[in-house]
């Protein structure tokens, strides 16, 4: 070990050289961080060495095909709801910008389309039908397909050919063939891509030798092919300096690689033994500068790359042979050709323009006229039936009058209808809807009046002058073509027409005026030839020609003038021809009764309501849960359609859809409820009936009071009057009341308050009523049956759900004052007026037209049933059940039965003088209980 | 012996965390962080009882009305006065999601048990389930059945607790697919579960809390004493819901007997109104805010907790 010790110091070996030391002062340099040694392209990008597709990895974000994501999609699309539409990638989506480019893998350049190619570059396809032909079953029956074959020549093809090329042969002058002896010397060495002079010009050299002097040749058709050996060490392709021409000069020259310049090459090339005159001398960076030699500019010169051509130029002088490898003889042989740079070889029996041609003319494009307009008017097709056959004759002849034809109009004539008629867009909706929906009812009226008297006389004036001028127009009949036209796009467009109704031109006449109706409504449904259908067959031409256009002049102006003030309305949240709207099924209750109940601490049932709520699916899902409602649809509570103008959107009454449940349907629930739910009459609910009696035994006095002057001079008329407000303002009672009829299980509370109401104050007054006019009533009891449901739904809009029993009792001295002081006279008169309103009035709320309650009327019936069957199957709950409002009764007798086993023999008496009492309204007009009603509530505050 | 937990408040472990008038919230994420929230537009977590200040949380355009950690403290969820339900990463501090749609101030946020769903209640009178497994912008469900702005909201596994200014406490039950509504009268300030799951303690602002029974919606007890007109103010039960715990707008923290319904303690915490306050879910460890600090309150000793009991 101490041997080998001493003898370390000697053995060292050291590695590799030194970092030499570094000067006092001086700082070391800094290395170029890895980060900072990046290769970036043109555009400042991280250069990419190899692109995802040629082997390499080096992207610009490293290994993540180019972009910072990597492969991940572009879009992620969840394939439980919505299957992704795949799209076909094809390799190009994976390339980058440079694979496509030039010199990339995948060039996008242009080339000619099979279409265009030559024939004979398609040798696959020739494979491939031969190999078809023999497989045929005919063998050879392609050979038909070969005979006849589109011209798919290129035109560069033609373009040579016409040159006097021939298919075989190479491209460029005629050569003479040459003897062997003037190929160059082998010796010679050739750099670049020119042709190679010796061994590639094949067998046919031999004959050379009896050619005549006279005779040229096309050039073969041969690649240049170097096939000059490798036989140095050097990497591919690489060529030092020749030795040669370091050595006899040319050295300060630009050396061509490429030897688009023949004269140099040759300098290059050939004339080492020409180059005799110069001193050979060794030049070159290695040998230094001899004493006796010339000074040489750049000795010292390193061979850059920059003395090297790296493009193909164009400005190289020479014979203007570009990119063609011709052969060099034909340089030298025609000296004249010269200059025929972008010709080439001229082709015999033509010589060169001593004139260089007159540049082209180049005219201005004509003046438009000022008036011209860049847009084709396509003239009106007019479908050639028998009737207007005449009418196409004349079109066509007048072509030339294109001002009066409807179809030119100019667009600024048009209206936005009109045009979106013109484009076939289907009409905006919200021009159906008219100002008049937002006027209130007076002013509806009001307007109606005076739009109708204005209406008349204009449509009669109008009608008048039109008249005339279809009097005139019967022997002009293109301007008859004219209205023709205008009114189906006017008429078309405007969807006024559903309210054209309002507007009744021809009134006087009312056949002419349901003709105009029927004539309105096949507008509306898009008959083209509406107005032929409506006509009556009976009349004349003449007379028939000067009602069609009457009627489209009166179509075209009402709806003109209509839509063009819908246009400024947005559209309502609710369809309006529909006569329902979407509420909530169940809603909560009114919160008074709740509230008292939590004065008195009475929480639990008295202050819950249980609704069916379906969660959404994928709530369920995330919380883990079953879905409750596995095969419903909707979401959040249920929700059923209600008549628009029906109380009992307004009011919140809960579940009167669920209204109609019938007996075992309620038994049910009960059964749902289990034993402990039936409610027991408890503290709260007892109060709260002693508080509902006497508030309402309270209001009824006073209103007896009030009204017992007046009700002995009036006539029984106002009695009724008098009976019926006190129903309307206790609303809510008479709802119970109707309500208690129908459900006799939960009728004890209602009863109570109802004997309160009849039995102590209305009774005798009703009751003598009713014999003054029993025999009356049961003819009336239809209609007023009816009112007496209109005036129940007219009420919520007026009254607002909130109000409750106590606050109209308290103030009810106040709101039975408008009954006495309304004179009954009156009465009549709005009568009348209804009738006007029927007939004119745009559609109202259902009190008011008879026919619009009828109809109203089935729908509910059926909606009720409806909801009955749908009810069957849910909970039903206790509490709603008793504030449920019935508001449709007619079974009421049938169930009477049913609270006579409970009741008493007088509260029996008490109720048929309600449902009389009831009936009492059949006279009242529902225009004056509804006046009387808005009264209440403004009343009340 | 539980029953008999007198819980001992102590003195004020922590109280720092100055967030510039911190007028809202904090809740335990669990037991050893607690997250805050305020007007300085942030969120804030803190170990409560070093009083050490974790991370902020900031990216809300105004201030954060309400926030709530997921089960597993992986990500947490805010609403503010933005109108937007930001969902959080805790380790990373940003932002993951924010979903936008409330027409108002988001009031409070809550995840589900799964931290699938971040459940919002805002004074626009609805509730939003928003889905944080997928992308969708808008929300799973709208809750929409309160008729006026929804002041609170807590979930159980399957069910859905909100408290409405309307004077309602509805229950949305996904299990049976039904909504219950609970008739409250004054504005609830706070609603909250039991930890049996069989009761709901409601906070009203007639400065009365109510413990109702969850089925039937009948009152189980009623706790007054303390004050709450104005604000909203959180009311909780105690780690083992022997009491009832209220903020008052006194400056007090009550505390009644759950059974008894009788005062227990009123606990000063300060002059100004006790805004917000949290329980620890096992441990008798009480978190406050007033103004811009929050107190964490324990038992002077655990010993005496069972010399207690």
């Amino acid at each position: 070990m101490a041997a080998r010790d001493s003898d370390s110091e000697e053995d060292l070996v050291s590695y590799g050289t030194g970092l030499e030391p570094l000067e006092e002062g001086e700082r070391p340099k800094k290395p170029t961080p890895l980060q900072d040694q990046t290769v970036r392209d043109e555009k400042g990008r991280y250069k990419r060495f190899h692109g995802a597709f040629s082997g390499g990895f080096s992207a610009g974000y490293f290994n993540t095909v180019g972009s910072k994501e990597g492969w991940t999609p572009s879009s992620f699309v969840s394939s439980r709801q919505n299957r992704a539409d795949k799209s076909v990638l094809g390799p190009e989506d994976f390339m980058d910008e440079e694979d496509l480019s030039e010199f990339g893998i995948a060039p996008k350049a242009i080339v000619t389309t099979d279409d265009f190619a030559s024939k004979t570059k398609d040798r696959i396809r020739e494979k491939a039908r031969q190999l078809a032909a023999a497989t045929a079953p005919i063998p050879g029956a392609t050979l038909l397909d070969d005979f006849i074959t589109p011209a798919t020549l290129s035109v560069g093809f033609e373009l040579l050919r016409k040159m006097g090329w021939k298919e075989g042969q190479g491209i460029g002058p005629r050569v003479k063939r040459r003897p062997r002896q003037q190929k160059p010397d082998p010796g010679v060495k050739i750099y670049g891509c020119a042709l190679p002079p010796g061994g590639s010009e094949g067998s046919e050299d031999e004959d050379d030798d009896y050619l005549l002097e006279n005779v040229t040749f096309a050039p073969k058709d041969v690649m240049p092919v170097d096939f000059t050996p490798k036989d140095n060490v050097h990497g591919l392709a690489y060529k030092g300096l020749d030795p040669q021409q370091a050595l006899f000069g040319a050295s300060g020259e630009h050396l061509n690689l490429f030897s688009g310049r023949p004269e140099g090459a040759s300098n290059l090339l050939g004339d080492i033994g020409v180059n005799k005159g110069r001193k050979l001398g060794i030049s070159g960076q290695a040998f230094g500068v001899g004493a006796l030699e010339e000074e040489d500019d750049d000795i010292y010169a390193t061979e850059t790359l920059s003395k090297y051509d790296t493009i193909l130029k164009d400005e190289e002088p020479g014979d203007g042979l570009y990119g063609w490898t011709a052969p060099k003889q034909y340089q030298s042989q025609k000296e004249s050709e010269k200059d025929l740079r972008y010709i080439g070889k001229i082709l015999d029996g033509f010589s060169l323009a001593s004139k260089s041609l007159s540049s082209k003319k180049i005219y201005p494009p004509p003046e438009l006229p000022r008036d011209y307009r860049p847009v084709h008017y396509f003239r009106p097709v007019v479908a050639a039936t028998s009737e207007n056959s005449h009418l196409l004759q004349v079109l066509s002849e007048s072509a030339g009058k294109s001002i009066h034809d409807p179809g030119t109009q100019s667009r600024h004539q048009l209206n936005a209808s009109k045009r979106g008629e013109l484009l076939g867009e289907t009409p905006i909706q919200g021009s159906a809807t008219s100002v008049l929906e937002f006027l209130s009812q007076k002013d509806k009226e009001r307007f109606k009046e005076m739009k109708q008297a204005t209406d008349l006389k204009a449509a009669q004036l109008r009608a008048l002058s039109l008249a005339q001028n279809a009097a005139s127009s019967r022997t002009q009949p293109p301007s008859q073509v004219v209205g023709h036209g205008s009114w189906h796009t006017a008429l078309s467009g405007g969807t006024a027409t559903t309210k054209a109704s309002n507007f009744k031109p021809f009134a006087k006449d009312p056949e002419k005026q349901k003709r105009y109706e029927k004539f309105l409504a096949n507008m509306k449904r898009g008959q083209k030839d509406a107005l032929e259908h409506c006509l009556d067959p009976s009349m004349t031409e003449w007379e028939r020609g000067r009602e069609r256009e009457e009627f489209a002049r009166a179509a075209l102006l009402y709806a003109s003038s209509h839509s063009t003030l819908s246009s400024r309305f947005t559209h309502a949240k609710e369809d309006d021809d529909s006569d329902q709207v979407e509420v909530p099924r169940d809603q909560e209750n009114d919160v008074n009764d709740k509230q008292s109940a939590v004065k008195m601490k009475m929480f639990g049932k008295l202050t819950r309501d249980t609704f069916e709520w379906h969660p959404d699916k994928l709530l369920c899902k995330r919380f883990n849960v079953p879905d409750p409602y596995p095969d419903s649809t909707l979401v959040g509570l249920p929700r059923v359609k209600r008549d628009k103008y029906s109380v009992f959107n307004f009011l919140t009454l809960p579940e009167t859809a669920s209204l109609p449940t019938t007996q075992a349907s309620s038994e049910k629930v009960l059964q749902h409820r289990g034993p402990d739910k039936p409610r027991k009459p408890s503290r709260w609910d007892t109060s709260k009936q002693e508080k509902k009696e006497d508030s309402i035994s309270e209001f009824l006095s006073l209103a007896r009071s009030k009204v017992g002057p007046l009700e002995q001079e009036s006539s029984p008329l106002v009695n009724k009057e008098e009976v019926h407000v006190k129903e309307s303002l206790s609303n809510k009672l008479v709802n119970k009341d109707v309500d208690s009829q129908t459900e006799a299980g939960e009728s004890r509370p209602s009863m109570d308050l109802f004997k309160a109401i009849f039995a102590s104050s209305s009774e005798e007054k009703s009751s003598s009523s009713e014999d003054e006019q029993g025999d009356s009533e049961d003819d009336q009891e239809g209609p007023g049956e009816a009112d007496f449901k209109s005036s129940q739904e007219e009420l919520p809009s007026v009254a607002p759900s909130t109000s409750g029993f106590q606050t109209l009792g308290s103030k009810g001295e106040n709101a039975s004052e408008p009954a006495p002081q309304e004179p009954a006279p009156s009465f009549v008169i709005q009568k009348t007026q209804i009738d006007e309103r029927e007939e004119f009035g745009p559609r109202l709320p259902p009190v008011f037209c008879p026919n619009a309650r009828q109809k109203l009327e089935a729908p509910q019936k059926e909606k009720h049933k409806k909801n009955k069957e749908k009810h069957k199957t849910k909970k039903e709950h206790r509490r709603k059940k008793e504030k449920k409002k019935k508001h449709r009764k007619h079974k009421h007798k049938g169930k009477q039965k049913n609270k006579k086993s409970e009741k008493s023999s007088s509260s029996e008496s008490a109720d048929s003088s309600d449902s009389q009492s009831e009936e009492d309204t059949a006279d009242m007009s529902p225009q004056e209980l509804l006046r009387r009603l808005k009264h209440l509530p403004l009343r009340r505050q | 012996m539980v029953s008999a937990l007198v819980f001992i408040p102590g003195r004020p472990v922590a109280s720092r965390g100055r967030q510039p008038g911190n007028p809202a919230w904090s809740s335990q994420v669990d037991g050893n962080y607690c997250l805050t929230c305020g007007s300085d537009k942030t969120l804030k977590l803190w170990n409560p009882l070093r009083g050490t200040l974790l991370r902020t949380y900031s990216g809300h355009g105004y201030e954060v009305l309400d926030a709530a950690g997921s089960f597993d403290n992986s990500s947490l969820c805010s609403g503010g006065g933005d109108k937007a339900v930001v969902l959080w990463d805790v380790a990373s501090g940003q932002v993951v999601r924010k979903f936008r749609g409330h027409a108002g101030k988001v009031n409070t946020v809550q995840f589900n048990e799964e931290a699938t769903v971040i459940l919002s209640g805002s004074i626009d009178s609805t509730i939003r389930c928003w889905d944080c497994r997928s992308r969708r912008p808008d929300p799973v469900q709208k809750l929409d059945e309160a008729k006026d702005g929804v002041s609170s909201v807590k979930v159980s596994d399957h069910e859905v607790l909100a408290g409405s200014v309307d004077g309602r406490v509805r229950r949305y039950d996904l299990r049976m697919g039904q909504l219950f509504s609970d008739y409250v009268g004054s504005p609830i300030t706070c609603t909250c579960f039991s930890r049996d799951g069989q009761c709901t303690l409601v906070s009203s602002l007639d400065s009365t809390l109510r413990l109702l029974d969850k089925d039937t919606g009948e009152l189980l007890g009623e706790y007054t004493g303390h004050k709450n007109q104005e604000y909203k103010l959180d009311c909780c039960l105690s780690e083992r819901d022997t009491h009832v715990v209220s903020c008052s707008e006194d400056g007090k923290v009550f505390f009644w007997d759950l059974v008894e319904g009788v005062l227990a303690l009123a606990l000063q915490v300060g002059p100004g109104v006790v805004q917000s306050l949290a329980y620890h879910p096992t441990e008798p460890c009480l978190l406050t805010a007033m103004g811009g600090s929050i107190h964490c309150w324990q038992e002077e000793a655990y010993e005496t907790e069972g010399g207690t009991g």
